[in-house]
């Protein structure tokens, strides 16, 4: 795609490039910080994260809805876009059934927790963590061996299989689904409605007169305290179960496994010709990121409503993940984590808009594959190739046969 | 499971097969444009479940514009006139959205060569696009104010719900194959298809754009060299597919007598499934294959029940790709010989 030989078309490539280079800025600026400095500026950010739902800064609030439940749901779909962008982004699998995971962990912990045991929620999680790994390992041993547009098509199988499953199984609750799933364990005692919050103390939040903030202690939040009412605690968590996702995913493409996933996306034979093993890590890609789509499910069921039903995993929603991962650009975990917050906060925030959504989604997702598969932030190498490439075509003279 | 009900008596046997060979026609039928573009592009054109719905639309809109909105439950006989003007507009719609999907989804990445799953997502995204737009054709209406004038071909507020063509076609059993009545629309339904197919797979054995397309997905590049416009043949592939599926469209809605936005997906995938069975990028294949998948899903129900329906389909997908992931014929469009 060379800019100078589209004039008509480069306007719409080119704010994204920038925002490529921005996030290369900022992550170059950063790096070159003093080590202690780095500590307090990701413990600022962070704290800011974590504070975003009683901050309830004006113009990002969603007025309509919740803001907590939004911010729990944007949490959420960036936990699943993390976990499928190991299989899509770093192994380079095409996973369009990533919802069936989601829906393994979900169900294992309301079966659990709620519909043949009263397990707490916290000893379920990781079983529904082990269980949707086993499951990741079940569906990808015989498949992973197939061509990767065929896996697509197979894993798309998979995911309406499971629905169609607990669908008509009565042992799951079939169509009425399941409910009364235990909600993660308070510290400092449960709340008991309508007057004892629960919790070890309560916070206040904001609330803004247009651009002028004032304290609002009529709505505090409990803090430790998980009850039906408000949703910021179970964001609290989430969060820092996503946190701990991102350092393990840090660790995880810095090492050895990292660099042999990518090694098998770039050129699966030429990788088992260097002696990588590509089945074996593409089948630990394939378990990693259902482990963590189990996840994902597991505290989306304990959630606020604690309840789920065969409709809550529609294969639409696969789609949705495969799109944040894509439109925020596979590879790149900030990238996967930006793509799935946008994908679920924008149709929230612009709730008028919200039945023309899939159609945005479709064109934008068609539009990206196009003119921009990449992403919106894609990973520094492939920033770097693309930059070398339009070098070498510049200098070759080629750039007019490209358009 | 319950085995007998399949197999306790060999009428019960015949009749699941026979009212799956029907089934499995139009199956077949939406699997050729699958294979037809596998076999010329090697890309899953994940996006032909929706021209298949768009052509089902059209032939419910042929009908509403002659007949109107009323309720009526016809004979065979007394709808061939429409249902023929009906298979020209669905043919001619599908392959409209067949071709606007070339042009918008594939063209550039085509000639960029751009990695296949790319090209899938691209189709996937076109997919959302496509059905959601037929899903939200009453504000598309409505933004040009024509929402009153064409309530019956967009339904504003219930865009979304199913959509019946308004004239019932009262199949008319001519006899009966081990308990199956076989009616004269399973007749046209089964004969149409095969014709259709026939005339295909003779028109790329035999002509002279058919000879390209063979060449095309032998070798493209030697292809281009002979002289064979690549471009057009990848257009022409989508064209025929697109017709194929409005083809398939009328003969669906002869059958089932209603649609709705997302009703491409699941039979999409089914369609896919036969092209795969019976090994992609092989037009006889995928007749074969379409055949094979209705039947076997239509015992598959008979065993475990109706609502497993689709998951037999998939398992059978999954299988097969398995043991032998080149098909029941094998693969290969530029093999077939003329």
């Amino acid at each position: 795609m060379s800019t100078t030989t589209a004039p008509s078309k480069a306007p719409s490539v080119r704010p994204l490039r920038r925002l490529g280079l921005w996030w290369d800025g900022v992550v170059d600026r950063y790096n070159r910080q003093p080590l202690a400095i780095k500590i307090v500026e990701i413990f600022l950010v962070v704290a800011l994260v974590y504070a975003l739902p009683l901050l309830r800064p004006p113009v990002i609030t969603t007025q309509e809805i919740d803001f907590g439940g939004v911010m729990f749901g944007c949490a959420a779909y960036a936990l699943i876009a993390l976990g499928l962008n190991i299989v899509i982004g770093y192994a380079g699998l095409l996973d369009l059934g990533y919802i069936g995971f989601y829906a393994t962990g979900a169900y294992t912990v309301g079966v659990l927790t709620s519909y043949h045991w009263h397990w707490p929620f916290f000893l379920a999680l990781p079983l529904a963590i082990a269980v949707t790994m086993v499951t990741g390992v079940i569906l990808g041993a015989p498949t992973l061996r197939v061509r990767g547009d065929y896996l697509a098509i197979v894993t798309l199988g998979f995911g309406e299989i499971i629905r169609i499953c607990v669908k008509n199984i009565e042992w799951l609750g079939a169509s009425s689904g399941i409910k009364d799933i235990a909600h993660p364990n308070s510290i400092g005692g449960g709340p008991q409605p309508p007057f004892d919050r629960g919790g070890l103390f309560d916070i206040p939040r904001l609330e803004w007169n247009g651009l002028v903030p004032s304290v609002d202690h009529d709505h505090p939040t409990a803090f430790l305290s998980f009850g039906a009412i408000d949703a910021v605690p179970y964001y609290w968590l989430l969060l820092t179960a996503l946190i701990l996702v991102l350092v393990a995913d840090r660790l995880i493409k810095a090492s050895r496994v990292g660099r042999a996933w990518e090694a098998t996306r770039e050129d699966e034979d030429a990788a088992e010709l260097m002696g990588v093993p590509t089945f074996k890590f593409k089948l630990l890609a394939f378990a990693m990121g259902a482990a963590i789509g189990g996840m994902s499910g597991a505290f989306y069921a304990s959630g606020q409503s604690g309840y789920i039903s065969p409709d809550s995993f529609l294969l639409l929603f696969s789609m949705l993940f495969v799109a944040a991962v894509i439109v925020g650009g596979a590879g790149n975990r900030w990238g996967a984590i930006a793509g799935g917050v946008l994908v679920y906060y924008l149709p929230e925030r612009f709730r008028e808009f919200a039945d023309y959504r899939l159609l945005v989604f479709g064109m934008a997702l068609t539009l990206l594959a196009v003119w921009r598969p990449q992403g919106l932030l894609p990973p520094r190498r492939a920033r770097r190739v693309q930059r070398a490439e339009e070098e070498i075509r510049e200098l070759e003279g080629e750039g007019a046969t490209d358009v | 499971m319950d085995l007998g009900a399949l197999f306790g008596s060999f009428d019960n046997f015949l009749s699941y097969t026979a009212g799956g060979l029907v089934f499995g026609a139009i199956y077949a039928l939406i699997a050729l444009g699958y294979t037809m573009v596998y076999g010329v592009l090697q890309l899953i054109n994940f996006a032909h479940s929706e021209v298949f719905m768009y052509g089902t639309f059209a032939v419910a809109w042929t009908f509403i514009f002659f007949h109107g909105t009323g309720d009526a439950t016809w004979s065979l006989g007394k709808a061939i006139p429409i249902l023929l003007v009906a298979l020209v507009v669905a043919m001619l719609m599908s392959a409209a959205v067949a071709l606007l999907l070339e042009r918008v989804a594939y063209r550039r990445l085509i000639r960029n060569n751009s990695p296949k799953l790319i090209a899938l997502i691209s189709a996937i995204g076109a997919s959302f696009a496509l059905a959601e737009a037929m899903g939200l054709r009453d504000r598309f209406a409505a933004w040009f104010g024509l929402d009153d004038d064409l309530a019956d071909y967009v339904s504003p507020d219930k865009a979304r719900d199913v959509y019946s063509n308004p004239v019932t076609i009262q199949p008319h059993e001519l006899f009966t194959i081990g308990g199956y009545g076989v009616t004269d629309v399973d007749l046209v339904v089964l004969g149409a298809a095969l014709l259709m197919m026939l005339a295909l797979d003779q028109f790329v054995r035999r002509t002279r754009l058919g000879r390209g397309i063979r060449a095309t997905a032998q070798d493209p590049e030697s292809a281009a060299l002979m002289g064979v416009n690549s471009g057009r043949v990848v257009q022409i592939t989508f064209l025929i597919g697109g017709l194929m599926a409005g083809a398939a469209a009328t003969l669906y809605m002869m059958k089932i007598g209603s649609t709705r936005q997302n009703a491409g997906f699941i039979l999409g995938v089914k369609a896919f499934t036969a092209a795969v069975m019976g090994g992609i990028g092989n037009l006889r294949g995928a007749l074969v294959g379409g055949l094979v998948l209705g039947v076997m899903e239509n015992w598959g129900s008979a065993v475990f029940g109706q609502e497993w329906k689709d998951v037999v389909a998939f398992v059978l997908l999954v299988l097969i790709l398995l043991v032998r992931p080149s098909g029941i014929l094998g693969e290969a469009l530029g093999k077939a010989r003329a």
